[in-house]
């Protein structure tokens, strides 16, 4: 679903744009202060699981929108990876109508709640804002109107459920209900097919359930964002792992043409440091689903975690901003990152890392993990840390870590959350030997349409990534649809 | 929802569910294990498959009421569903020709071991079978067992059924007497950890099941991780069954024991409560 840039300019020369233009002179729209998003205060949230961010009011949105100078060439679309029209949304806010504004999100994204919420915005469509390239000023807040026009829409009661196109009957399965996996059924359900997501865990959402905190993004938002699929005629089914409970042999009989594989994270990656296995010794994977989707720390719940009062989070990434801050947030006195290079090099967003200073959290950069240490029960009560430098820039680009010799010493802990990173799920390579895979475990695609080495088999998100964000997870998505719709056509339905 | 179509107690504490589940029923092979929760609230736990009939589209699981779960499990009755059940997952057990086999099942244990038995025995191998227990009432399957077993040895704790005795006073009881060419051993860490232990000294191939804690079971949170020759291994995907003479069984027991104290509070509670 490729959009023509001449609909851009179509849109942009209606008469209603043309009059919202006219309206404020652009040196009054350039003049204003970028808005600053509204924030539980941080001692109070660093012990609640509510949201930190408390969204924009209407009248904050309507003049955050007016900053937009409606550009005749909007620059902010080409750092979308699922190519939101940006002006569009921005412009139905400052109109007031922030129903169609929402609409306007949902016809190329189909989780604009989730987007608003944890797209990293300041290095995409922000970054590409008039403001940023040509005024040296902060970006207009497109994240925080995004967020603003569909939590409008939710709250209203008129959900907009896109329209689909009249049922064609043809089977496509999805696998994984993540980010990917639930942006390729939209579309796929918008073509006309008869999709059916197959969900391994108990509950629909993948990571935006297991993985991302409740105080980032509220699962009932996700929920929501399900629904509405649902009504779209997608279908779901939990506890179905691909390859084991059913093999694609045995769907294919079953009457699926085509799939696209969304399954997200696997194995997650420790660093092979004596003690690593120790009890109190968790990956992010395995502290944040205790927390998040099986709610451990709470009371009723059957699914226990372990409370520490000095935590260590190992790694500088978003999953880790989340870990340590949700040890925070269980009630810890020390809560730690600590991260091998130095904040500029940090991979986690901006705003997480400012957060979690915020809240109280001590960021031991510089530092890297040598030992772990276990009191007599095998739990961890100690943990050996290197000191490092910063060297020449490696492949990443980032500058690479060195040890200072002799620099070692001990900090006291009780729990140590690893994140480090995870490999591919192995669960699908391994159950179709021909899928073509790289020397990493990520499944091969033509970057195009996301197609596999075996033609109906079409995939994205992590599995093929590696690791990467949301957005990107439902960029693939959208793509691999185009993709699906595309092989349907030339060769399915030819038959 | 996953419907119990019949029930068995085998003891006090331990019960079999027939549940409704004709994927998994159709794809399981001996080896694997599911992942089973109950209630909204429940905890996934995983549990290796007993049996499975694919014509009748069931499987079989043997629960032992350690705690919350297992109890919540153990109390459904036929009629009732399970929640959630996810499978087959694992690696199924390498089943071939070797000769003879000792298969040896403690307490529950035995339950996964019986499709194993099954399979060895019509792979065309010698199977000894010793089941051991702690008392009579917890002696489960042996009939099942008889089916497939060219000779099978019992032990009990307490001498009320069989022979007086642990595991490993069995399993070394059949090696002395016939060749043996490789074991299997199931049953709680500590057993399967002293089974290992023996047969090292006889120099024999042994594979164990393991029984790690678990969260997601698919390969995602690596709970379940475990050090099999220096090292570290999932037992969620890479097993459950590991070569025994390799196991790090006191990491593995540490590890099994991370929740105890939270576990034996929960089930205090719990058991005021039913």
């Amino acid at each position: 679903m490729a959009i023509n840039p001449d609909y851009f300019k179509e849109e942009r020369n209606k008469e209603w744009r043309i009059q919202l233009r006219q309206g404020i002179k652009n040196k009054e729209r350039v003049s204003r202060e970028r808005i600053k998003m509204p924030e539980q205060d941080p001692d109070v949230r660093n012990k609640n699981s509510k949201e930190v961010n408390l969204g924009l009011s209407e009248k904050q949105a309507v003049t955050e929108s007016q900053r937009c100078i409606d550009c005749p060439d909007p620059t902010c679309i080409t750092g979308c990876p699922v190519e939101i029209n940006i002006p569009e949304f921005i412009k139905y806010i400052e109109a007031g109508d922030f129903l169609s504004s929402a609409r306007v999100l949902k016809q190329t994204n189909s989780l604009p709640a989730v987007c608003g919420r944890v797209c990293p915005q300041e290095v995409q469509c922000e970054v590409q804002c008039f403001y940023v390239k040509k005024m040296n000023k902060p970006a207009v807040a497109i994240g925080h109107l995004e967020r603003f026009a569909a939590d409008y829409e939710r709250s209203s009661g008129k959900i907009f459920v896109p329209e689909t196109a009249e049922k064609n009957n043809i089977k496509v399965g999805i696998i994984g209900s993540g980010p990917g996996g639930l942006t390729a059924a939209g579309d796929l359900a918008k073509y006309g097919y008869d999709v059916k997501v197959f969900e391994a865990l108990h509950e629909l959402g993948g990571v935006l359930k297991y993985g991302i905190p409740e105080f980032r993004l509220p699962n009932d938002i996700v929920d929501v964002e399900i629904d509405n699929l649902r009504k779209m005629g997608v279908s779901f089914v939990t506890n179905f792992i691909v390859g084991k409970t059913a093999s694609f042999s045995d769907l294919k009989k079953e009457g699926f043409v085509a799939f696209f594989v969304a399954s997200g994270a696997g194995l997650p990656r420790f660093m092979n440091v004596p003690g690593e296995n120790y009890v109190g010794i968790f990956s992010a994977n395995e502290y944040l689903t205790r927390v998040n989707l099986m709610n451990a720390a709470k009371q009723d719940f059957d699914t226990p975690v372990l409370f520490g009062k000095k935590v260590a989070v190992i790694g500088g990434g978003n999953t880790a901003m989340d870990s340590v801050r949700t040890a925070k947030r269980l009630g810890a006195e020390r809560s730690m990152i600590i991260y091998r290079r130095s904040f500029e090099e940090m991979p986690a967003r901006i705003e997480e890392i400012k957060h979690a200073e915020e809240e109280g959290i001590e960021f031991l950069n510089l530092n890297s993990p040598v030992e772990y240490y276990a009191d007599k029960n095998g739990r961890v009560n100690r943990m050996k840390v290197q000191k490092m430098k910063l060297g020449e820039p490696d492949k990443s680009g980032r500058r690479r870590p060195i040890p200072v010799e002799g620099s070692e010493y001990d900090i006291d802990v009780d729990l140590v959350v690893v994140s480090v990173g995870v490999s591919p799920n192995p669960l699908i390579p391994k159950s179709l030997p021909e899928l073509k895979v790289t020397k990493w475990g990520t499944i091969e695609v033509n970057p195009d349409n996301m197609q596999s080495s075996i033609p109906y088999i079409f995939a994205g998100g992590d599995i093929v990534r590696g690791g990467a964000t949301v957005i990107l997870a439902m960029g693939d998505g959208r793509k691999a649809a185009a993709g699906m719709h595309d092989y349907i056509l030339k060769t399915v339905k030819k038959k | 929802m996953y419907r119990i179509v019949d029930k068995e107690i085998f003891s006090d504490n331990v019960v079999k569910l027939e549940i409704h589940a004709p994927r998994i029923a159709k794809k399981r092979k001996a080896g694997h294990f599911v992942i089973v929760k109950t209630g909204d609230k429940g905890e996934r736990i995983p549990l290796t498959i007993a049996q499975a009939d694919p014509s009748k589209g069931t499987i079989t699981l043997v629960i032992q009421k350690v705690g919350v779960t297992s109890h919540k499990i153990a109390r459904l009755n036929k009629g009732d569903s399970i929640t959630d059940v996810a499978g087959p997952l694992g690696q199924a057990t390498h089943i071939e020709n070797v000769g003879t086999v000792l298969c040896a099942g403690g307490g529950v244990g035995i339950a996964p071991l019986l499709p194993i038995v099954e399979a060895m025995k019509k792979k065309g191998n010698k199977v000894m079978t010793v089941l051991a227990a702690r008392s009579k009432d917890l002696v489960i399957l042996e009939d099942q067992m008889k089916l497939f077993s060219d000779e099978i040895v019992v032990m009990t704790d307490d001498g009320s059924y069989g022979n007086k005795g642990l595991v490993t006073q069995g399993m070394e009881e059949v090696i002395k007497k016939t060749k043996v060419d490789q074991v299997i051993a199931i049953g709680p860490a500590i057993m399967m950890k002293y089974a290992s232990l023996l047969t090292k000294k006889y120099n024999i191939p042994t594979l164990v099941s393991l029984n790690s804690i678990m969260v997601d079971g698919t390969g995602m949170c690596g709970a379940c991780r475990v050090s099999v020759g220096g090292e570290t291994k999932f037992v969620c995907v890479d097993g459950p069954e590991f070569d025994g003479h390799e196991v790090d069984f006191d990491e593995l027991l540490s590890r099994l024991g991370a929740y105890k104290e939270e576990e034996a509070v929960a089930y205090q509670n719990y058991l005021k409560t039913i």
